[in-house]
C-alpha cells in the first residue's frame, strides 16, 4: 500500500524521495501561494485593479487561478488523487468541474442582467 | 491488508463485481461520492453569493474594510486573521495526511500524535471562526440606515471612519428598553442601539468636518463620499434608524445580503469543520485503543482524512470568494 505513491509533482519535474517529504513540499507550495494571495489582497496594486480581462479585474483572475492551483494540489496530493485510478479521478473531477462551471456561469450572467434592470429601468433604489 | 480483506474471485467476470475500473475500496468510493455531492452544495451557496454580488455589484461591501480585527490587538489589520485561519487549516490538513501516511506504515504512535495535532488545528479554526462571527455581529463603527435600506457611514474629511458614539450629542430621552415584565407579556425588544438617530443627526449638524460615505462604489471600487451639503440633505431626508453590527436583517457594513451569506456560508463550513473534528476524535480513540492495529489496516483514518481535506478544500474557495475577490 505504502510503496505505490506517485512522488513526482510539476509533471515529473520535481521528484521527492519519500511520501513525507512530498507532503512537506506541497505544504510549502500551498503556503507560498497563500502568502502571495494575502499580500496581493492587502496591497492591491493599481495596475491589477484598473485593467480588466473579460469584465474581470486582473487581480481577481490571479486570485481565481491561484485558488484552482491550490485546490489541485490539495486534491491530488493530500487526497491522493494522484495515486488513484484514472477512472475514479475523472468520475470525481470532471463531474464536479462541469456542474460547477455550468451553475456559476448561469447564475453570474443572470445576476449581471438583474443589475442592468435595476440600473437602466424604471425601478430606482436611490433613496 | 491482505490478511483481513477477502478477495472474491472476480478477475475474469464481466458482471457481478468483475472488471474493476476504479479499483478502490467501497468505503473510499462512497466517501468520494459524498464529497462530490457536498462540493456541489457548497458551490451552490458560493454561486448564489456571486449572483447576489453581481446583482448589487456597485454597492457590495469590501471585505478588507469589514474584517480588520485581530484578537487582543486594536487597530486596522485587514485580512491578517483570516490568513492565519487559512494557515491553521492547511497545516491541520498536512498533519492529517501525515497521519494517513503513518497509518500505511502501521506506526500507531505516530498516527496518534498527528491525529491529535489535526484535532487541535480544527479546534483553533472553529474557535477563530466563532470569534470572527462575534466581532462581525458586534460591529465596529455603526451606521445610519436609510428608508431604502441602504447604509450611510460617517467619515472625517480625510476619509477616516468615525464611530457613531464619537460625535453623537446626548439628548435626554424617556425611551427605555421594553421588556416583557413591564408591558404586555408578549411585547419585548432587543437591546436598544447605544445612540438614537436624533442624537446622531444633531451631532452631525454640529460638526462641520463630518461627511457621509454611501455604500455605493465608484468605477475604481472606492466608496462614494458625499459633499457636506449632500451629506446633510441625505441624513435629514433619508435617515431612518441606527444599525450597529450585523444580523440577518440589518448590516452596518452594507447590504444585509452580505451578512446573510457570511453567516450561511461560513456557518455551514464551520459546521463541517466541527463535525470533522468529531470524526477525528472518534478515529483518534479508535487508534488509541488499537482497533486499526488489530485490523492491520488504517484505511478508516484515510477515509476520515478525505473528509478533512475536503473541508480544507472548501475553505480555500470560501477564502477566495469571500475575502479576496
Amino acid at each position: 500500500m505504502a510503496q505505490d505513491h506517485n512522488l513526482a509533482i510539476f509533471r515529473g519535474r520535481l521528484k521527492f524521495k519519500s511520501n513525507q517529504s512530498k507532503i512537506w513540499g506541497v505544504f510549502t507550495l500551498l503556503s507560498i501561494i497563500t502568502i502571495i494571495e494575502v499580500a496581493l489582497g492587502i496591497i492591491k496594486p493599481e495596475f491589477l485593479t484598473t485593467n480588466k480581462l473579460f469584465t474581470l479585474k486582473y487581480l481577481n483572475w490571479i486570485f481565481l487561478i491561484l485558488t484552482v492551483v491550490k485546490a489541485y494540489y490539495i486534491t491530488w496530493d493530500f487526497m491522493h488523487m494522484r495515486d488513484e485510478k484514472m477512472g475514479l479521478r475523472r468520475a470525481v473531477v470532471w463531474t464536479a468541474v462541469f456542474l460547477v462551471i455550468y451553475l456559476v456561469a448561469i447564475l453570474l450572467i443572470e445576476g449581471d442582467y438583474i443589475f442592468d434592470v435595476y440600473k437602466e429601468n424604471y425601478i430606482k433604489f436611490n433613496f | 491488508m491482505d490478511a483481513t480483506v477477502e478477495k472474491p474471485s472476480t478477475e475474469n467476470k464481466t458482471w457481478n463485481g468483475g472488471n474493476k475500473p476504479l479499483n478502490a475500496s467501497y468505503g473510499k468510493i462512497m466517501m468520494w461520492f459524498f464529497i462530490v455531492s457536498d462540493a456541489l452544495t457548497f458551490s451552490g451557496f458560493l454561486a448564489a453569493y456571486g449572483f447576489s454580488r453581481f446583482k448589487f455589484i456597485d454597492s457590495w461591501p469590501i471585505a478588507d474594510e469589514v474584517f480588520t480585527h485581530i484578537p487582543f490587538i486594536h487597530g486596522n489589520f485587514p485580512m491578517y486573521y483570516v490568513a492565519f485561519m487559512t494557515f491553521i487549516l492547511i497545516f491541520s490538513s498536512v498533519t492529517m495526511v501525515l497521519a494517513v501516511d503513518a497509518g500505511h506504515h502501521l506506526k500507531k504512535n505516530k498516527v496518534i500524535i498527528y491525529l491529535f495535532l489535526t484535532i487541535i488545528g480544527g479546534l483553533i479554526f472553529v474557535g477563530s471562526q466563532a470569534w470572527e462571527w462575534n466581532t462581525f455581529i458586534k460591529g465596529s463603527y455603526g451606521a445610519v440606515e436609510t428608508k431604502g435600506g441602504k447604509v450611510l457611514q460617517f467619515v472625517k474629511e480625510d476619509g477616516k471612519r468615525v464611530a457613531l458614539g464619537d460625535f453623537a450629542v446626548s439628548i435626554h430621552s424617556e425611551r427605555t428598553k421594553q421588556s416583557s415584565n413591564e408591558a404586555i407579556w408578549f411585547l419585548s425588544e432587543k437591546e436598544l442601539p447605544s445612540v438614537t438617530l436624533s442624537e446622531v443627526t444633531k451631532g452631525f449638524l454640529a460638526d462641520e468636518s463630518l461627511l457621509i460615505r454611501t455604500q455605493y462604489l465608484d468605477e475604481n471600487g472606492h466608496r462614494i463620499v458625499l459633499s457636506r451639503d449632500e451629506s446633510v440633505a441625505k441624513l435629514t431626508n433619508d435617515g431612518r434608524g441606527i444599525v450597529e453590527g450585523a444580523n440577518l436583517k440589518h448590516n452596518e457594513y452594507g447590504t444585509p445580503l452580505f451578512a446573510d451569506f457570511f453567516f450561511f456560508i461560513t456557518g455551514f463550513h464551520g459546521f463541517h469543520v466541527f463535525s470533522g473534528v468529531i470524526f477525528n476524535i472518534i478515529i483518534f480513540f479508535n487508534v488509541v485503543i488499537g482497533t486499526y492495529e488489530r485490523r492491520k489496516n488504517y484505511e478508516m483514518v484515510e477515509k476520515v482524512g478525505l473528509y478533512w481535506h475536503f473541508v480544507d478544500l472548501v475553505w480555500v474557495f470560501v477564502f477566495t470568494v469571500f475575502y479576496l475577490v
